[in-house]
């Protein structure tokens, strides 16, 4: 991996590109360009591109290639898995249940559907930010159309007790939509659901390929006007090429899928025992063991966010923050807050295949003196 | 003696710091009351309380209460 990726810790947001993604894409932008919709041989070579790419993804997945639907982005995915899953359930009733800590694409379609009359209920998480399978089991109800649970949280890397709630679904006839988003690629594809969501930036895909898989028999629908692209569940063409890039992607981060985790399991490990060791007053968060292997997320006490991603930018490194001033919104990450934890000085680091130890030993190196300068320019030292 | 301290328009973690400046202005088992509109403070106050061992003694709109415990 090239030198320039060294101090990049965003994996969680977009994990750089993986090469075999880009040698994928280069022959599918010559072979794979024409309209798969249409009938003469340019069409044709880029249907058998996109049905090899789906088929691909839904081996991956564990689904049949007919579950698959390519959508621009997860998030899509999320809003077109949810609002169309309310839709077709409505004989059942307009009851939503979704944990606190869902990504904002779930929550957002969440409140899209109360503000036209739904009624939604969200689960609560511990500090670790886990939901209490109890406690969402208890808010299933006759009326609820859905339920929604992420396999892991974006934020914090906490696993959340799938097993145990897809159970309690199963139970009540509830269907259960499943975002994988940051797990995919990264631990193994969740066994029970009957709408799932991913998304190929995060597995090293490229950025524009979100999927949305419905179990056969799951009920959904298109919210969106009719069209035929991806036979009526997504209007549009799909960017075949980005498709074709995408599955072998993941086809290779599967591959190496348990030695690479194991890998940045082992570093995270050591990042979360260091940080809390050589940075004063910070609040390791999320789960230590039951976690993503390549999350690590930290809360620095008396230091504002956004100063503290300036700095560690200056520094090379690049990392994300839930902190409420570094956010276009006002408001601090709804994770955060949902697990009652310190909101401001909040680090996020994603690793990729690219992290060396020397790249974490480097950033470990670099983050005491950076916080501890922040804190005496407020005047924080030794509060 | 009660201490109030006006944060009003400051965003976090100007707050949690000037709580963390003046909880010794008060006696241990007494309140100090930090008022402040940033929507971050109804999470950081309480999470403030929990890793310094203080007690946070609740809310009412923008203003909130900690007893000080040590």
């Amino acid at each position: 991996m090239s030198g320039s990726l060294s101090g990049y810790f965003d994996a969680a947001t977009t994990a750089p590109l993986h090469p075999a993604a880009r040698a994928a894409l280069e022959v599918a932008l010559d072979d794979g360009w024409g309209d798969p919709r249409r009938l003469y041989g340019e069409g044709r070579r880029a249907r058998r591109l996109l049905d090899a790419a789906r088929a691909s993804i839904a081996s991956s997945l564990g689904a049949r290639p007919d579950e698959v639907t390519f959508t621009p982005s997860g998030t899509a995915a999320a809003h077109l898995g949810v609002l169309g899953a309310l839709a077709a359930g409505e004989r059942r009733g307009r009851h939503l249940v979704a944990s606190a800590v869902e990504h904002s694409a779930v929550l957002a379609a969440a409140q899209m559907h109360e503000r036209a009359g739904g009624a939604v209920d969200l689960a609560p998480v511990d500090a670790t930010g886990r939901v209490d399978p109890g406690a969402f089991a208890a808010l299933l109800r006759a009326d609820t159309a859905l339920a929604c649970l992420q396999t892991a949280n974006h934020e914090v890397g906490t696993v959340q007790p799938l097993e145990a709630v897809a159970e309690a679904c199963t139970a009540a006839g509830v269907p259960l939509l499943v975002d994988a988003a940051a797990s995919t690629g990264r631990l193994a594809p969740p066994a029970i659901w009957d709408l799932l969501v991913a998304s190929a930036r995060k597995w090293g895909g490229p950025a524009g390929i979100g999927v949305l898989a419905v179990r056969t028999g799951a009920r959904w629908r298109s919210v969106l006007p009719d069209d035929e692209g991806e036979a009526g569940r997504f209007p549009g063409g799909v960017p075949v090429p980005l498709a074709v890039a995408a599955a072998a992607a993941l086809e290779a981060v599967e591959a190496d899928r348990e030695a690479e985790a194991a890998r940045q399991s082992a570093l995270v490990d050591r990042l979360r025992a260091e940080i809390a060791d050589r940075v004063p007053d910070v609040e390791m968060l999320g789960d230590p063991v039951a976690r993503l292997p390549h999350i690590v997320a930290f809360s620095c006490l008396y230091v504002a966010g956004e100063a503290l991603m300036t700095e560690l930018d200056r520094a090379g490194f690049s990392v994300s923050s839930g902190s409420s001033c570094s956010s276009s919104a006002l408001t601090p990450s709804h994770v955060l807050v949902a697990m009652g934890a310190m909101t401001h000085g909040n680090v996020r680091l994603g690793l990729h295949a690219g992290v060396s130890e020397a790249d974490v030993t480097a950033f470990l190196d670099a983050l005491p003196p950076i916080v501890a300068a922040l804190r005496e320019r407020v005047g924080a030292s030794g509060l | 003696m009660s201490v109030r301290l006006d944060c009003t328009g400051q965003l976090c973690p100007l707050p949690v710091l000037e709580l963390a400046r003046h909880i010794g202005d008060v006696e241990v088992g007494d309140e100090i009351v930090v008022v402040a509109d940033d929507p971050a403070a109804a999470t950081d106050i309480p999470a403030w309380c929990r890793l310094r061992g203080h007690e946070f003694a609740g809310a009412e709109g923008n203003e909130f209460a900690v007893r000080r415990l040590r």
